[in-house]
């Protein structure tokens, strides 16, 4: 598994009196194959996401992932971490789903006829290989979710970056993008409030106002959150 | 369920004729649209057209939806033009656009948005020397096309939300949440475009 590490990573949002820490000095190092972030609202989480996969560049501090800093290699650290948004609809470029999917592919040096192999075999492993030629507006939010996951996986990324993919989900749905993701061989850091789907977590991060404030066991940390919480 | 012109899959001889011939073959009759006149020419324009529509295996209902959307603008159209210069020209000119805006749904219909942008790649090559970047223009009308569909969605979600709080229709309550939604969601294709290794 990818090697993740942030050093005195510190980030600010805005200028002059507008200038707003959204993240203070945090520093962590993670191989594990499943890691869990969760916090409060506004408590950093999509931002250290962000920071991940080269997003965002940390106002202080270094984010290096494989050794490779995200501030200096940002075309190849974006090829070896994908990223999953809250909103699939924001992620969707193309018009129908095999179109969407193959889009992840354009700049690889596959051949046509390699594409189409790859998308297929792809949207087969998310049960979509039926919606091909679906337009993508015409999917369910569970769908359009497995769709987005699916145009992410398949140009074959080291770390997949999950910012609450299921928050706009029923129950169901965050069930299956749960499943989905649990079989993944490739290493995750799922942002979520639906504290369920890391109960078989390696370990789970806590922000609260800022900063890091629990780094712990799956029980342990979401244990810690709920104290937070009150 | 499809009004706005989108792919539809199948395998009819319009649908498996190469992008670049369809394309080619809408420039066309854009251009020799000039030359049709006449009630007898514009009737059996449109029934060639519909004719090409049986053979993708459309319906006409599906040809009616990809006309329905501008039909108070066609009304207005014709009532001018039958006002200004007789009903002859009324004919002539809502018939050609009728004509043109089945012919271009036809394309769109039978063809992959993958596959037209290849063509208009293709076609922008050479302006390359212009600092024309094909792949851009590629992507940005693949991007156009998808961006349908969610502005459609915006609009209806700010109606209901309007309705919802009592509020009658005005213009200025509906056009700036709308604008807010979409520079939002702009925001956000542009982030998911970098994440998915655009630069
Ligand atoms: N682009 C931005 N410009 C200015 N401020 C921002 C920006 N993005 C986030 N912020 C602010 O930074 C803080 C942390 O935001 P972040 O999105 O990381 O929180 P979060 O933990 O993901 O919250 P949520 O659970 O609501 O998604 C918030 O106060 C937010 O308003
Ligand atoms: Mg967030």
């Amino acid at each position: 598994m990818p090697v993740v590490e942030l050093t005195g990573v510190s980030h600010q949002f805005g200028e002059g009196s507008a200038r707003r820490t959204v993240l203070a000095d945090v520093n962590v190092r993670f191989s594990e194959s499943r890691v869990g972030v969760v916090g409060a609202n506004g408590s950093g989480k999509s931002t250290f996401a962000r920071l991940l996969n080269g997003l965002i560049i940390p106002t202080q501090g270094d984010v290096a992932v494989d050794g490779l800093s995200t501030a200096r290699h940002g075309r190849e650290i974006r090829r070896r971490v994908g990223f999953c948004f809250t909103d699939p609809d924001a992620q969707i470029v193309m018009p129908t789903v095999g179109e969407d999917v193959a889009f992840s592919l354009r700049s690889s040096d596959l051949s046509k006829e390699q594409v189409a192999e790859r998308v297929a075999q792809v949207l087969g492993q998310f049960g979509l290989a039926d919606l091909a030629d679906r337009p993508s507006h015409l999917l369910s939010g569970g769908q359009k979710q497995l769709l987005a996951l699916a145009a992410v996986l398949v140009s074959e990324p080291n770390l997949v970056v999950m910012d609450e993919p299921t928050t706009l989900l029923d129950m169901r749905n965050s069930r299956m993008i749960g499943e989905y993701v649990s079989g993944l061989d490739t290493q995750v850091v799922l942002v979520t409030h639906h504290l369920e789907l890391l109960e078989s977590f390696d370990r789970v991060l806590v922000f609260d106002e800022a900063r890091l404030v629990c780094d712990d066991t799956p029980a342990a940390a979401v244990e810690h959150y709920r104290r937070l919480m009150g | 369920m499809n009004d706005l012109g989108l792919f539809v899959p199948g395998s009819s001889p319009v649908h498996r004729l190469p992008a670049g011939v369809k394309l080619g073959a809408l420039v066309a009759l854009g251009v020799a649209s000039i030359l049709l006149e006449g009630v007898v020419a514009i009737v059996v324009g449109l029934i060639v057209m519909l004719g090409l529509f049986g053979l993708a295996g459309f319906t006409p209902l599906l040809a009616w939806r990809q006309v329905k959307p501008l039909r108070w603008i066609l009304l207005f159209i014709a009532v001018f033009q039958w006002w200004a210069r007789g009903w002859e020209a009324a004919v002539d000119v809502v018939g050609v656009i009728v004509l043109l805006v089945l012919a271009a749904s036809l394309v769109t219909l039978t063809t992959r948005t993958s596959a037209l942008v290849d063509v208009i790649v293709v076609v922008l090559r050479p302006l390359r020397f212009l600092g024309v970047k094909p792949e851009r223009v590629g992507l940005l009308i693949a991007l156009g096309i998808r961006a349908v569909p969610i502005a459609v969605g915006f609009s209806a979600e700010v109606r209901d939300a309007q309705r919802a709080r009592g509020l009658g229709p005005s213009p200025r309550a509906y056009a700036a949440p709308l604008i807010v939604k979409s520079l939002r969601h702009a925001d956000a294709v542009g982030e998911a475009l970098v994440a998915r290794g655009m630069e």
